[in-house]
């Protein structure tokens, strides 16, 4: 089912935690809210289950306004980030539940409410665990047995809140994969929250990427983390180096330094000349010129040199700023090819640059 | 043994343990056992015609069910207003809050007073219900009353901390499972609460029991009607009846004993029920 989200403001006291939003989320995908703490994604989230209200705007449900509908009505699984198992019931009556207040002449038979339980705790792989109850549990397993819960009610809309934020690394890597499998298999709709731009670049179909309540990019994990379209979008997604300074033609001018535009790629025409601009590099999009005398490229001096696996990571500061820290992944092997040591003066060349206007 | 002691990481077990002993064995021990030596110093058909005499049973009758329904009454008022003093924001919320400990800090002569003066026929509240036929002062009603005000903060008190517990989210997520308010709450919240109630229950039952202040004065002591067991034992000894005293002193000490000890085995069923494992049958 899809969803839509139009125009939706949200004001907590004195605080703006949405500012008119506007989403698709189309049909059977999985989608990822992104952020850091504080961007209005929970917020975004429970509007949309009808666990808050919002200001102003709509939700439509497969096209069909639900921002009147009561949350019981909206038929929407909801997973809460610290799982809100009912700690008094057995996993069974936890995934029963849904089913079981079910108004008399809608109610499935016992049998019926039996077999599907089985079913559902078959589908989450622990249905060897119906008899115990939520503290016997690890965090991993809870987790599934509230997606359990959350699925025995048939909804339209399965809605996930930070659903692995605490969890340790090692179980988050498999519930990850295994939710990725389980939404193939389904092909329910699905908005998951997180503020880990791993998470969601691994799981989702598409990234809606947020900040300071409003939206600042929407697309696919490659696209955004390729194509990041604001300063924030690339800071947030992945490394990366930042520089401040001027536009020139055919490079940014960090203070005297002229960080030249790759030849390969296009130029930049809406920017002013000589206006202020933040322009971003990754570290893998970094190169080492070991020519201090070199006409072009941002002079700095290599700090540290970090080789340990097939990449290696070197930390430089800028030659006469040393606050300004850069980070630059060349292949290990390189490090002895280019005979780089630590205290060494260098430039750094882009390969790849992308270009912001300040402010 | 010493041995076994001198690596315990927190030092000073024996001490006290020892402590504890000497202490409790002073304070509520020996003074109870005293109850039961002193009680037999009778004969068992004496001690009988003591405890079975009908004026006694009837004071039996009065104190323990005016006690088992005022604390019912605190369950259930108490409840609600924990869930206002937890869930709402209100003006003057602090100063509600404050007053709930009033029957813990007045004490019960003055409650009595006060109560007593309310409720007679011709006081404030007692003259609203005189036109009506009802007497509440001097009655068992007034008894009932008087027990009500003082077990209140024992059931808001302990309610009102594990309500605070009590994340929201476990109601958002039955509603979000279709639940209704009502289901949300007798499904999913009300378990939660239960242990809480009952040792809040437990604690008004006992109070209850045994108070006698706050309600000699508004109860009237009719003997047959609305005499408590407390008050018996008071008059027996101003007739210098030790023994016979003892003798009601003893039954009441066995029953609510006996009722605390069922009430703690409901509490800990109740706690412990998530932890146990349900039979072969699921449903």
């Amino acid at each position: 089912m899809s969803i839509q989200v139009k125009n939706i403001n949200k004001r907590f006291s004195n605080f703006q935690a949405l500012n008119d939003i506007s989403l698709d989320f189309p049909t059977g995908k999985l989608v990822a809210l992104l952020g850091p703490s504080g961007c209005g994604k929970t917020t975004l989230l429970r509007i949309i289950a009808g666990l808050e209200t919002a200001d102003s705007g709509q939700i439509l449900l497969e096209g069909a306004d639900a921002s009147n509908l009561h949350v019981r009505e909206r038929q929407i699984g909801f997973m809460f980030q610290h799982y809100a198992l009912f700690q008094h019931m057995s996993v069974f009556e936890n995934v029963a539940f849904g089913l079981r207040v079910k108004p008399k002449n809608e109610r499935p038979s016992e049998a019926a409410i039996r077999q599907r339980v089985t079913e559902l705790l078959e589908l989450v792989q622990l249905g060897n665990l119906a008899k115990r109850y939520p503290s016997q549990l690890s965090g991993g397993q809870r987790q599934r047995i509230a997606l359990a819960r959350a699925l025995a009610v048939n909804p339209r809309v399965l809605l996930l809140d930070e659903p692995f934020g605490a969890l340790d690394a090692k179980v988050r890597k498999e519930l990850r994969r295994w939710l990725r499998q389980l939404h193939d298999e389904l092909h329910i709709t699905s908005i998951f929250v997180t503020h880990d731009q791993e998470e969601a670049l691994e799981v989702a179909d598409e990234i809606v990427l947020m900040n300071k309540g409003q939206v600042e990019q929407v697309g696919s994990p490659l696209e955004v983390f390729r194509h990041p379209a604001t300063p924030f979008a690339f800071n947030f997604l992945g490394t990366a180096n930042r520089f401040d300074g001027k536009w020139a033609r055919s490079g940014v001018l960090v203070s005297e330094d002229l960080l030249p535009l790759p030849p390969t790629q296009a130029i930049h025409t809406h920017l002013a000349e000589g206006g202020d601009v933040i322009a971003f590099a990754r570290p893998h999009d970094l190169q080492i010129e070991t020519n201090f005398e070199a006409a072009q490229g941002v002079r700095a001096k290599i700090s540290r040199i970090l080789a340990f696996g097939p990449m290696a990571r070197v930390e430089l500061s800028h030659a006469t700023q040393p606050e300004t820290y850069y980070e630059v992944d060349v292949p290990a092997l390189s490090i002895a090819s280019l005979n780089l040591h630590e205290g060494q003066a260098v430039r750094l060349r882009p390969s790849q640059l992308q270009v912001f206007p300040a402010g | 043994m010493a041995q076994t002691v001198g690596k315990r990481v927190l030092p000073g077990f024996g001490l006290s343990l020892g402590y504890t002993l000497v202490y409790l064995s002073l304070i509520v021990l020996i003074p109870l056992s005293a109850v039961f030596i002193n009680a037999a110093s009778m004969q068992w058909s004496e001690f009988w015609q003591v405890v079975s005499s009908p004026q006694v049973v009837a004071s039996y009758r009065v104190s323990f069910l005016t006690s088992l329904l005022a604390a019912l009454i605190n369950s259930f008022f108490g409840l609600l207003l924990a869930w206002s003093l937890v869930r709402y924001n209100f003006f003057g919320k602090r100063l509600v809050d404050a007053l709930i400990d009033l029957p813990f800090a007045l004490p019960t002569a003055v409650a009595g007073i006060t109560l007593s003066a309310l409720y007679a026929k011709n006081g404030w509240i007692g003259s609203l219900f005189a036109p009506l036929g009802i007497k509440l002062a001097f009655t068992p009603l007034g008894i009932l009353i008087a027990l009500t005000f003082i077990g209140l903060p024992f059931v808001v008190r302990t309610i009102q901390p594990v309500l605070q517990e009590l994340s929201l989210e476990f109601e958002e997520a039955a509603a979000t499972l279709g639940a209704s308010r009502w289901q949300a709450f007798s499904r999913v919240v009300l378990p939660a609460l239960l242990p809480a109630m009952l040792t809040g229950f437990a604690l008004a039952f006992a109070r209850a029991v045994g108070e006698y202040g706050s309600v000699i004065f508004i109860a009237g002591n009719v003997p047959m009607v609305s005499e408590i067991t407390p008050l018996l034992i008071i008059t027996r000894l101003e007739q210098f009846d030790v023994a016979g005293a003892t003798a009601i002193a003893t039954v009441m000490l066995i029953v609510s004993f006996s009722l605390l000890l069922i009430i703690n085995g409901l509490q800990h069923w109740a706690s412990n029920r998530k932890r146990y494992l349900t039979g072969e049958d699921l449903a």
